[in-house]
């Protein structure tokens, strides 16, 4: 195990299918939308994303939804942006991210992600060889997730924009009749419960960060989660609340769906399902666990009579197989997320102010 | 101040002079300056604060520690059930089973 | 981790709860000077489980929150000069001054960077020769031997580009200034452990002496503060002040003796401003005049920026345990930890901080009372 081995990207691996220009650097002329523009999706990322070179291109991506729209009429629609430094992290990239971030956030409606759109920002000198292995994990995550990136934008800035790259995705799926999950459905008594181990994907980035830099083996948890979600709505339509605990980690999920429902959390802070090595991190750097991202999460409000169903289902599918319960919903402290320590006290948990830092004190 | 975590050492090396060593906090890996540890060895603990080793620890003074943790109210618990026991004795001698009073 | 989970064990904690309770038969109030130890409690709620007799009162143990608005000023001026790299730990960023904070300066295109250690700080200044590079040395005993060897080492290789902003408190100073105090209310300290892993114990002998208050060292877990509690109360029933070191597993009576050679040679004594106390004499350390070369302070010629503290704050009562937060007009109001007036709201371990999450509580209708 060396500091530098986990999800360091392998270059030499990867080979252009037809060989651009001789560029190996992004260059401003990339995003002008003429040949360079052409050559980097044809043999770039029409390639990586899996489109066989055959497909004609529009301005627009052109869906058919007969069928879907018999399973429901309400749209998910969600969009986020990756901007995340460093680029390449142990487990992962921000190609990974780009993808399954949205996956996720349309799956935490109930909803099936259909496709996703995606756009780069690209920072003029960006080696080719880095936006084709990200390129190609976009593809590669989008396959398993099972869902198309149906349409995208280029778009290259000076040297000195951009962090390298910045990726925005959008996606959309349909919400199925009979589902209903927002925070206002969270209900007094409702069990709320976590996927898995918390606290990996943060550790995985930080531990690559110019600055605080450590050796470790953990490795972001970065998953698509809507199968998952799909097995949970087998076992219960009757979700109330899915949330996918990103930035500000568990604790900023639960403050947003407390405020948001006008309802008190209470949870043990002895079932949080924190790896040891997580922990240590959080040790060394002053963290808290509750306040680390997460990208392969989610927590579920379930109501009470539906929680052995779903908890079975989750455990069944792959991403959700260390399932814990770790709290419920209550009438008291309307809006006030409570956590019990492992003594048996008390304590607010608060929505952090904004990026957690690392103390010395 | 106050934030110093255990760790323990798993190499150590120099660096123009200054001794380093590789900390090893359950699994996480940090670079750790060693300078105020002159006598410390792999394998050995130390308290860690902002990338300085400060002390080494007393793994035999933990022990102590511990022990005495697990032993505090142990003396109470046993002569509050000494004192259980002979209260029941006290009242059995004067409301004894049978209803003969004792003399 | 081990040496850190055995010392969080609920069942033991759980035995030096009911010792404690079981000895204690008065009112006592006891402080702990260190914002790490604030921190275990507060998190941990070890004020709520105690019995309701023992009063905690949070000491100015957190040498950012303690750090004057005047340095805190000093600081953005210098973040905030193009072509200076400001190196901070995490902490200070958020702190503000008198009108912004370094989370600010770095918006406005100030290249501030977080790290985890000074020699984090001393290696950008050799990887940027060609760049002023600075960094914040606050904190208290603990932090100055890595402070210290930051500066000997940019001697050592010759990096003119290299500059520190000192700003070191002491802490036998400030417990002197808080038993002192004709208005203090605290029977008894616990003493800093990392602080004594450094600089040993002998120097709370004296304040013993002095002011006739037992002083423990102690440490920083859940069982390890409890410790200390419990020997402060057996001392205070038994009518007893001594010296007592319950973190003998980190801390002896000598302390680091490289660690404080160094120290001696890089620092001298020198009155400290802390803030919302004020001054106390000979309560910090500054740069020797022989390392007048990495002074910041001279450097960048910053030395005039005094800022007043807001006339509204009484951090310093609270700091004494003379009022609770929530007897501050201030308290909720003007200050809170999103807009901090003083330096115990500053930081998430201040007692006017904490306070304020209790005080959402009580609004409520949560039993904070041990289940």
């Amino acid at each position: 195990m060396g500091a530098g081995d986990a999800g360091e990207p392998d270059f030499e691996g990867w080979s252009c299918p037809l060989p651009l220009r001789d560029h190996d650097r992004v260059v401003i002329g990339h995003g002008g939308g003429g040949k360079l523009s052409a050559e980097l999706v044809e043999h770039l990322f029409l390639p990586a994303f899996g489109v066989a070179p055959e497909v004609q291109l529009h301005d627009s991506a052109q869906l058919d939804l007969s069928g879907l729209l018999e399973e429901g009429r309400r749209l998910a629609f969600s969009t986020d942006s990756f901007v995340v430094r460093p680029l390449f992290f142990p487990g992962g990239s921000i190609g990974d991210l780009a993808v399954n971030g949205t996956v996720n956030d349309v799956a935490m409606s109930g909803a099936q992600p259909i496709a996703l759109s995606t756009g780069f920002i690209i920072e003029e000198g960006l080696a080719l060889a880095t936006l084709g292995r990200i390129a190609e994990d976009m593809g590669r995550t989008a396959k398993s997730a099972d869902v198309a990136l149906a349409t995208g934008d280029t778009k290259v800035v000076d040297a000195g924009k951009a962090d390298g790259l910045y990726i925005n995705t959008s996606g959309f799926g349909i919400i199925p009749d009979g589902v209903d999950i927002r925070p206002e459905r969270a209900a007094p008594g409702d069990v709320i419960v976590v996927s898995g181990d918390i606290g990996l994907h943060g550790v995985a980035v930080m531990s690559k960060r110019e600055g605080l830099e450590f050796g470790t083996e953990i490795r972001t948890d970065c998953a698509p989660l809507n199968g998952l979600v799909a097995d949970m709505l087998s076992a219960c339509r009757d979700l109330h609340v899915l949330r996918d605990p990103t930035r500000g980690g568990l604790a900023a999920s639960l403050c947003e769906i407390a405020g948001a429902a006008g309802l008190g959390i209470e949870f043990e802070e002895t079932k949080l399902p924190i790896p040891a090595e997580v922990a240590a991190a959080c040790s060394f750097l002053g963290l808290d666990a509750i306040n680390v991202a997460n990208e392969g999460n989610l927590v579920a409000f379930v109501p009470p009579q539906s929680i052995d169903d779903v908890m079975a289902a989750m455990h069944g599918n792959e991403h959700g197989r260390g399932a814990t319960v770790i709290g419920t919903v209550v009438e008291d402290h309307p809006g006030v997320v409570v956590a019990r320590t492992a003594f048996g006290s008390r304590r607010v948990v608060d929505l952090p102010l904004g990026e957690q830092l690392p103390r010395i004190c | 101040m106050c934030l110093a975590v255990p760790g323990k050492i798993v190499s150590i090396r120099e660096d123009r002079g200054t001794r380093m060593a590789v900390v090893s906090f359950d699994g996480i890996e940090k670079e750790i300056c060693l300078a105020y540890l002159p006598d410390v060895d792999v394998g050995d603990y130390t308290i860690v604060h902002v990338g300085f080793a400060i002390s080494e620890i007393d793994e035999e003074s933990a022990l102590e520690t511990l022990q005495m943790f697990r032993e505090i109210g142990a003396l109470e618990d046993e002569l509050a059930m000494n004192q259980a026991a002979a209260q029941t004795a006290a009242v059995e001698a004067v409301d004894p089973v049978s209803t003969e009073p004792a003399q | 981790m081990k040496y850190l989970d055995e010392f969080n064990d609920p069942e033991l904690a759980e035995k030096l709860f009911a010792e404690i309770e079981r000895t204690v038969t008065r009112p006592w109030a006891i402080m702990e000077v260190c914002g790490g130890q604030t921190h275990s409690i507060i998190r941990n709620g070890i004020d709520q489980l105690l019995p309701d007799e023992i009063e905690l009162i949070h000491g100015p143990g957190c040498p950012v929150c303690v750090t004057p608005l005047g340095m805190i000023d000093k600081a953005l001026a210098i973040a905030a000069r193009p072509g200076v790299i400001f190196c901070s730990f995490g902490d200070m960023l958020r702190v503000p001054g008198s009108s912004k904070d370094l989370f600010r300066v770095k918006s406005e295109g100030g290249d501030v960077r977080i790290v985890y250690s000074p020699l984090d700080a001393v290696k950008i200044a050799e990887d940027n020769l060609d760049r002023e590079v600075v960094f914040f040395a606050i904190g208290f005993e603990t932090t100055a031997p890595a402070n210290a060897m930051a500066v000997h080492l940019a001697e050592q290789r010759g990096l003119t580009n290299f500059s520190v902003l000192v700003s070191h408190v002491l802490v036998p100073p400030a417990i002197a200034a808080i038993a002192g105090s004709s208005t203090s209310r605290v029977d008894g300290f616990l003493a800093a452990g990392h602080v004594c892993s450094v600089m040993g114990t002998w120097q709370y002998g004296p304040l013993v002496e002095q002011f006739g208050l037992p002083i423990v060292v102690t440490g920083f877990e859940p069982l390890d503060v409890l410790e200390g509690i419990r020997r402060v109360v057996v001392q205070l029933e038994e009518g007893r002040a001594e010296l007592e070191n319950a973190y003998a597993r980190v801390v002896n009576t000598d302390g680091n003796l490289p660690a404080q050679q160094m120290v001696e040679d890089v620092f001298d004594v020198t009155d400290r401003q802390w803030r919302g106390i004020g001054e106390i004499p000979l309560s910090g350390w500054c740069l020797r005049d022989r390392y007048v070369d990495f002074d910041a302070e001279r450097r960048f010629d910053v030395g005039d920026l005094d800022a007043p503290e807001s006339a509204l704050c009484r951090s310093g009562e609270v700091l004494q345990g003379q009022i609770k937060p929530n007897e501050c007009e201030a308290f909720g109001e003007e200050c809170s930890p999103r807009t901090p007036l003083g330096a115990t709201m500053v930081s998430s371990e201040g007692a006017c901080a904490a306070y304020y999450q209790y005080r959402r509580l009580d609004g409520s209708s949560v039993d904070l009372v041990r289940t």
